[in-house]
């Protein structure tokens, strides 16, 4: 069965088991490498995408239950809020091993585009599903709040 | 042939990471063993220099150092990255020497050679092998690297001191650019790689005096694969594609030292995808087009296991087991001094603990991945090398071709912690077990599902300890302890050389009797049998002997009625860097000022030397019911120069947040053999609302050569958040993971 989706911007075209989780579709078929492989069972975020702007798991998403929608990985990711985050990762050193950080990465950066200036408990309920095992959680939480406030753009006058 | 590394910094925006992975691959096809992608795309060279064009196309290949006509420094590595961040501080230390300028630095992995690459840490032991680990990277290249950058800077003077037909005295080297102020002559490092190369290699070479390092000690020095893990293009072994490669998972036994009996493949082989299943020492290998046919083949695979040789004891057994042991009379001594026995009962104030540490696993973020190209007469292996060395030898036991034909190619790896280093090499040799019962006709990857890592052993052992302490009117310490726990290395290729009269260093070491100045002390070990597998796991045995040590010691205190800190202080005149560190320590938490006491808040503080490094540890904790709040962490460290500080307080902010996974929460159990957890929502890790809001992180000044930093954080903080929470709450917490709850009707 040939399964058609929007990944990075681009159309493509799939010929697999419409069970086989998106990120495997991604990895395998796609050969995105940037998505991570760490629990297949939601619990650790390393395989985070964006489906529709949406942050979700991609190790436990059919790639069927995507067909026709628009799915960004860490490559193609693109947005101011993406691009804050990312720049405030290198900026702050944040990886370690640096396999989790797409994951932290996509979803900090779905976090920003939807609240951009998260207090610290909006960073912990949108960043508890991810794991480190490195432990760059104080670097991570201050990328995150360096990204919102590079993100702060001045009202204009008389607005 | 395929690049070995492939260091896909990408600084230059649009170059390595607008290729697809085909692309990319067919280009390091074409480079051929030795050059990496960073050399030959174009845009990857460094910004600034314009070297390129007039200068001679060679590049100063040196074992450490390559220099090339484009301008950047590239770095061998001889040790794996796992996020310890050996590819920034390898390469500031070449760096230094070389005088060269930050953003011309480049890093690739070292192949697999010994003498060549060997850990000189681990020589004078007599193991001469490629590996990474007791955090030596930084200590054991020091010199070393030294002298590649000094030699490399010599060669570069020469060469200009050459063709301007000046004196080499006056040739300068500043920030990557080589000058003679007289002549008014410069050039890049790029420019004169070529002619250096041509130049004698000097027999001695200067060091620079410490006083004036320039890089070294650089409060930021950016990692230099930053970039690269926070844009999705840093390459793992789990990311290698290669032309017509499968992928494999394993059907292993359910409980350990169980063996495959038979197996029926007919159900697995219907799976679309699956292309073969082969049985292999370690179980039964499902091999597929892609993961999911080969993950689904494994679930449709049928195995019938010899269960005979298993172990077949839950923890609980075991642990009843081993409390008998401790309370027993025999056992094996470690250290002795003075008369712990005799002086025991004169004591004023008395303390005993039993304490239960769990197995734990590692669970790194990339699972275990190897890929294996096996041909006639070569053997290539990608992974997340550890210990290349014997790495390689497994490899050639199972292929029958001699270790030479072995080709490691060691990428970055997504953790490890220890899990992959193992002395029997276990997911390299199963990757080539797999290539050879598969006849070589495709390379094979092999990935462990999450499940296969945390019920796959090779955990930091199940550990008991038993201490009896005392202090006598004269503020004399007597300290008996009884550590029951499985030696790691008992059994390994590292057995002849490690195990000393019988004793496992890797079981015992960091100690009471080592740590501080005792009068009488009398430590000993109970080695039992058990068939769960186990590792070193961040910080070894100081995971528990730190522990137990730095609780009593504390609880030993308290019954004095001294501070905390001032009793250390007493037993520490023999070690001067423990008393820096925790001066430290103390002075920036504020130890001196009085702690809030109230809302359920505690202080409690620890401080343990492992792998050279002195670290102490002042926690605040809030106690909220049951539950344990750690607020604030000030660490103190101690590992001589800090060569890339910025690393180091990386370093102990994650060594904190491994500690504290395991002071928390981690817990691996067993029922009758079998491992209870199977994946993160059983085998709970510490998340980002878990980790202190404030982890700070100060360093002791010195003037000594680099000591490790990658695993001395983790054992002082789970004693100094047990510390807190006993000054909280007046609960002992003497078995990991804390539980609260049950401590306190323990102590009811």
């Amino acid at each position: 069965m040939s399964i058609k989706l929007t990944v990075n911007g681009e159309s493509r075209e799939l010929d697999v088991d419409p069970e086989m989780p998106l990120l495997w579709a991604i990895r395998d078929h796609l050969e995105l490498a940037g998505t991570k492989f760490g629990c297949g069972m939601a619990l650790c975020g390393a395989c985070t995408v964006h489906i529709d702007g949406q942050p979700t798991r991609s190790c436990i998403t059919p790639v069927a239950a995507v067909a026709g929608k628009s799915i960004t990985t860490i490559e193609g990711l693109a947005t101011a809020a993406g691009k804050a985050v990312q720049q405030a990762w290198i900026a702050l050193d944040v990886p370690q091993c640096g396999y989790c950080q797409s994951g932290q990465i996509m979803s900090a950066a779905a976090l920003l585009g939807a609240n951009p200036q998260p207090s610290d408990a909006d960073i912990d309920a949108a960043m508890s599903g991810n794991i480190c095992r490195c432990g760059t959680y104080v670097r991570i939480r201050a990328a995150v709040h360096q990204a919102a406030a590079g993100l702060v753009t001045p009202k204009p006058a008389g607005s | 042939m395929y690049a070995r590394y492939i260091e896909e910094a990408g600084r230059a925006p649009g170059s390595a990471s607008s290729l697809t992975r085909r692309q990319f691959l067919e280009l390091t096809t074409l480079a051929g063993s030795g050059l990496t992608l960073g050399v030959l795309l174009p845009g990857c060279g460094s910004a600034g220099s314009g070297a390129g064009t007039a200068a001679p196309a060679a590049p100063l290949e040196m074992p450490f150092v390559r220099i090339a006509p484009d301008n950047t420094v590239t770095v061998i590595s001889k040790h794996l990255e796992a996020g310890q961040g050996v590819w920034t501080g390898l390469p500031a230390i070449v760096a230094e020497e070389l005088d060269a300028s930050w953003e011309q630095m480049r890093v690739e992995s070292a192949p697999a050679k010994v003498p060549l690459y060997q850990n000189n840490a681990f020589v004078p032991l007599g193991v001469h092998a490629q590996f990474t680990g007791g955090s030596t990277a930084i200590a054991n290249s020091w010199e070393q690297l030294r002298q590649a950058g000094a030699t490399a800077r010599a060669m570069l003077v020469a060469a200009a001191a050459q063709q301007w037909g000046v004196p080499a005295a006056e040739v300068t080297v500043s920030d990557g650019v080589v000058a003679h102020a007289g002549s008014k002559h410069k050039a890049s490092f790029g420019e004169l790689a070529g002619s250096a190369a041509k130049q004698p290699v000097p027999a001695k070479v200067t060091l620079k005096d410490p006083a004036s390092f320039k890089l070294i000690g650089r409060e930021k020095l950016p990692r230099l694969d930053a970039r690269a893990k926070s844009t999705g293009a840093q390459q793992y072994a789990i990311d290698v594609r290669l032309p017509g490669m499968m992928t494999a998972v394993v059907a292993r036994p359910p409980r350990f030292g169980g063996k495959v009996k038979s197996f029926d493949a007919t159900k697995a082989k219907a799976v679309a995808g699956v292309v073969d299943v082969v049985q292999i020492p370690r179980g039964v290998a499902v091999v597929g087009h892609d993961m999911w046919s080969a993950k689904k083949g494994r679930e449709a695979l049928e195995v019938t296991w010899d269960e005979s040789g298993a172990e077949k004891r839950g923890t609980t057994q075991l642990m009843k087991e081993y409390r008998a042991l401790a309370r027993g009379k025999e056992a094996l001594a470690v250290a002795q001094a003075g008369d712990a026995d005799g002086a025991l009962p004169h004591a004023v104030h008395r303390v005993a603990g039993e304490f239960e540490f769990p197995y734990l696993a590692h669970a790194t973020m990339e699972p275990l991945t190897a890929v294996c190209v096996l041909g006639p007469d070569k053997c290539e292996i990608w992974a997340g090398c550890q210990m290349q060395t014997p790495d390689q030898y497994a490899a050639a036991a199972i292929t029958g071709l001699k270790p030479e034909q072995v080709f490691i190619y060691t990428l970055a790896a997504g953790g490890t912690f220890g899990r992959r280093a193992t002395p029997d090499s276990d997911f390299v040799s199963e990757v080539t077990s797999i290539a050879k019962a598969t006849g070589g006709k495709y390379p094979v990857r092999l990935i462990w599902t999450r499940e296969d890592d945390i019920t796959g052993g090779r955990y930091r052992p199940l550990n008991f300890h038993r201490i009896e302490a005392g202090i006598d009117k004269d503020g004399k310490v007597a300290w008996r302890q009884r550590i029951v726990g499985q030696s790691i290395i008992k059994g390994t290729a590292f057995e002849p050389v490690l195990m000393k009269n019988g004793i496992d260093g890797t079981a015992v070491d960091g100690n009471a009797a080592k740590e501080y100045d005792l009068d009488h002390v009398h430590v000993s070990w109970n080695m039992p049998k058990v068939g769960v597998p186990v590792l070193w796991w961040r910080s070894v045995e100081n995971t528990h002997t730190a522990y137990s040590k730095e609780v009593i010691i504390d609880e030993l205190a308290q019954a004095a009625g001294e501070d905390p800190v001032a009793f250390r202080l007493k037993f520490l005149g023999k070690h001067p860097r423990h008393v820096g560190a925790l001066k430290l320590a103390a002075e920036k938490a504020g130890w001196d000022r009085p702690f809030p006491k109230d809302k359920g808040r505690g202080r409690g503080v620890a401080v343990h030397e492992s792998f050279g490094t002195v670290v102490a540890q002042v926690a605040e904790v809030t106690v909220s019911g049951d539950k344990i709040t750690v607020d604030r962490v000030v660490c103190a460290v101690d590992c001589g120069i800090a060569v890339t500080p910025d690393v180091v307080k990386a370093q102990m902010q994650s060594a904190i947040g491994y500690g504290l996974s395991a002071a928390l929460m981690g817990k691996i159990t067993l029922t009758d053999g079998h491992v209870d957890q199977t994946n993160f929502h059983q085998y709970q890790v510490l998340r980002l609302q878990d980790m202190p809001r404030v982890v700070e992180v100060h360093i002791v000044p010195s003037t000594n050569p680099p000591s490790g930093v990658g695993e001395p954080g983790t054992p002082p903080i789970a004693p100094a958040v047990a510390n807190a929470v006993r000054a909280a709450t007046g609960i002992r917490l003497h078995t990991l993971p804390f539980d609260l709850a049950a401590a306190r009707r323990a102590s009811a």
